[in-house]
């Protein structure tokens, strides 16, 4: 048989007569899997595994999580309805229906705002795409669970608050 | 009357011995192969706080099966589609009546022998049921109608007849050594010194036999790195692919069954079954006395350091989780203080003068402790070589069984022969 185009070393090498009768190297493989069991029976603590829902990792101030509406002083959103993330979103989850501000300065607000989170990809588009600074990927919740897929269609009020709980 | 009570309570004792290791092996299984590889392994079932270091997951998964639907196969063979589960368990637990737990128990005057059923035809006893257990593999791949099963269940015969014939050559040349085919004999012969020094045990004067024999044990239980009957990244799993609820948890327990056979096996032809090494029965039996105290002390002294251990967890870990299981450190330093404290009123009944019928039960004690060391220790060989070898290829499988070992085993017999013809 040849290995051409192959890396050299690959293919079926011709055993050593060491190698050949295994039983040496099985004694080897043997230290090696005892060593890292002793390792990790007597130095429990430095196992990388996290206990995830105790422990949390923690992640960059850049991390891209759950979006959030930002709020003007009067607790009103900033968003002016201008459609510019709903247009860039690739996934197409941002969904609003813009009407008329009272206050004459301010041309729109949304009447309605739904992201649906199970079609978005957290690319963090819309927020580059706002020009009113109003939506942010900033909260850094990413455990994002619910029991029922209506429930991952989060509303105005939902993002302006910004519950953190968990809960939907 | 005496002796069918005598018996009953050999086979309770066996029993129990087989369904606690079990439980303990699929333990050993899971925590082991998590260390091996660098993970925590299972910590999170727990019973009122109480996590046991994952061996609470066996109950768990006890009582998942058991409420599990038991989804079958439309077009199985009805009667061998039950019956090969039960005889996977059957054929596990049949092999341990002629294997000897301990020499000899003295009760009340009378003398028990520790073993089930001492055949004189022990050996072949276990040679015949061992290979029963393909059967359980065969009919479970044929049964339940399906390609990947059926294909499971040719390899494990395949397999079966290649490793069989070099595991029965191997023990040959054992009892050419002991010169009966009776386990206690086996024993009870390896229980002496060769040049004064070296237990005369059957990996001392048989080391090529006792390789034989554990690469065709490893074979025969179907395990790592002979696992080709139920070789998930072939054939799904194997021969219990249609297998769910608790008929699939049979197989399970089957498999760890079958690891304790096996591990009881080489402790009993390879390791001096019961013997202690340079503590034979006599003298356990002068001795019996110091012996329980310093066992005593010993174990009053490990239980204590656990439970320092685990008090420097009670501080370490206060409040860590927020609910039951911050109790546990403090349980688990109670239970070992409370285990050393035991000891150490063990002591109050002064056991270094007891007499000679205590010392006789206290003997019989020691080596059916020392039967369950090795055990536990090949059982957890099985384990290790598990998680450090990966699987051979088929061909790679029948090559070793037939051209290598099956020669090598030929030779040591005649080797050995000769050897005890002429010496």
């Amino acid at each position: 048989m040849s290995f051409e185009g192959l890396p050299k070393g690959s293919g079926n090498k011709k055993l050593s007569w060491r190698d050949s009768i295994y039983f040496w190297e099985i004694l080897r493989g043997l230290g090696v899997t005892m060593r890292h069991l002793l390792k990790n029976i007597f130095h429990t603590d430095d196992m990388p595994t996290m206990q995830y829902p105790e422990e949390k990792r923690v992640y960059s101030d850049r991390f891209r999580g759950r979006h959030r509406l930002t709020q003007r002083e009067d607790g009103s959103p900033r968003c002016v309805a201008c459609q510019m993330c709903s247009t860039v979103c690739p996934a197409d989850c941002i969904s609003i229906d813009g009407a008329e501000h009272p206050d004459p300065t301010i041309e729109k607000f949304p009447e309605t705002f739904t992201i649906d989170l199970l079609r978005c990809v957290y690319c963090g588009l819309c927020e580059e795409a706002c020009p009113c600074d109003a939506i942010r990927m900033d909260t850094g919740i990413y455990e994002i669970a619910a029991d029922d897929r209506k429930k991952f269609i989060v509303d105005k009020d939902f993002l302006l608050n910004n519950k953190t709980d968990g809960t939907y | 009357m005496t002796v069918v009570m005598d018996t009953l309570s050999k086979i309770g004792f066996m029993f129990a011995l087989i369904m606690g290791m079990v439980v303990v092996l699929i333990w050993m299984e899971r925590k082991g192969a998590a260390f091996i590889q660098d993970r925590t392994g299972p910590n999170r079932a727990a019973i009122l706080g109480v996590r046991l270091a994952g061996l609470v997951h066996p109950v768990a998964d006890v009582f998942k099966l058991l409420f599990k639907e038991d989804v079958t196969p439309a077009n199985r063979h009805k009667a061998l589609y039950n019956l090969a589960p039960m005889l996977a368990m059957i054929v596990a637990m049949a092999t341990y009546t002629v294997i000897p737990f301990g020499d000899y128990l003295n009760v009340g005057g009378r003398t028990i022998p520790l073993v089930v059923a001492d055949l004189e035809v022990g050996l072949l006893y276990i040679l015949a049921i061992a290979s029963l257990g393909t059967y359980a593999v065969v009919m479970a791949g044929w049964a339940a109608n399906n390609k990947f099963t059926f294909l499971g269940g040719i390899r494990a015969t395949a397999q079966m007849i290649s490793y069989e014939l070099s595991m029965g050559v191997a023990l040959m040349g054992l009892v050419l050594i002991f010169g009966s085919l009776r386990l206690t004999d086996i024993a009870a012969g390896q229980g002496d010194l060769i040049l004064g020094f070296l237990p005369k045990w059957g990996v001392v004067v048989q080391p090529l036999g006792f390789l034989i024999f554990l690469t065709a044990v490893f074979a025969e239980t179907n395990r790592n790195p002979f696992d080709l009957p139920e070789g998930e990244s072939e054939i799904v799993a194997g021969f219990h692919l249609e297998y769910s609820s608790m008929k699939f948890a049979l197989f399970f327990m089957a498999e760890y069954a079958h690891m304790v056979v096996g591990a009881a096996l080489i402790a009993t032809f390879y390791f001096g079954g019961y013997q202690i090494p340079y503590m034979p029965r006599p003298f356990l039996e002068a001795h019996a006395g110091s012996l329980v105290t310093a066992k005593l002390v010993g174990v009053a002294l490990v239980s204590f350091l656990f439970a320092m251990l685990f008090l420097r967890r009670v501080q370490r870990e206060k409040g860590k989780f927020g609910d039951l299981r911050d109790n546990e450190p403090r349980l688990g330093m109670g239970l070992w203080l409370l285990v050393g404290l035991g000891c150490l009123a063990g002591l109050g009944l002064k056991p270094w003068g007891m007499g000679p019928e205590a010392a006789s039960i206290a003997a019989s004690l020691f080596q059916t402790t020392m039967f369950v060391a090795k055990v536990v220790f090949f059982a957890w060989l099985f384990i290790w070589v598990r998680w450090t070898l990966p699987r051979f290829r088929f061909d790679q499988l029948m090559q070793l069984g037939w051209k290598v070992l099956l020669p090598l085993a030929i030779a040591n017999l005649v080797v050995t022969a000769l050897v005890s013809a002429f010496v």
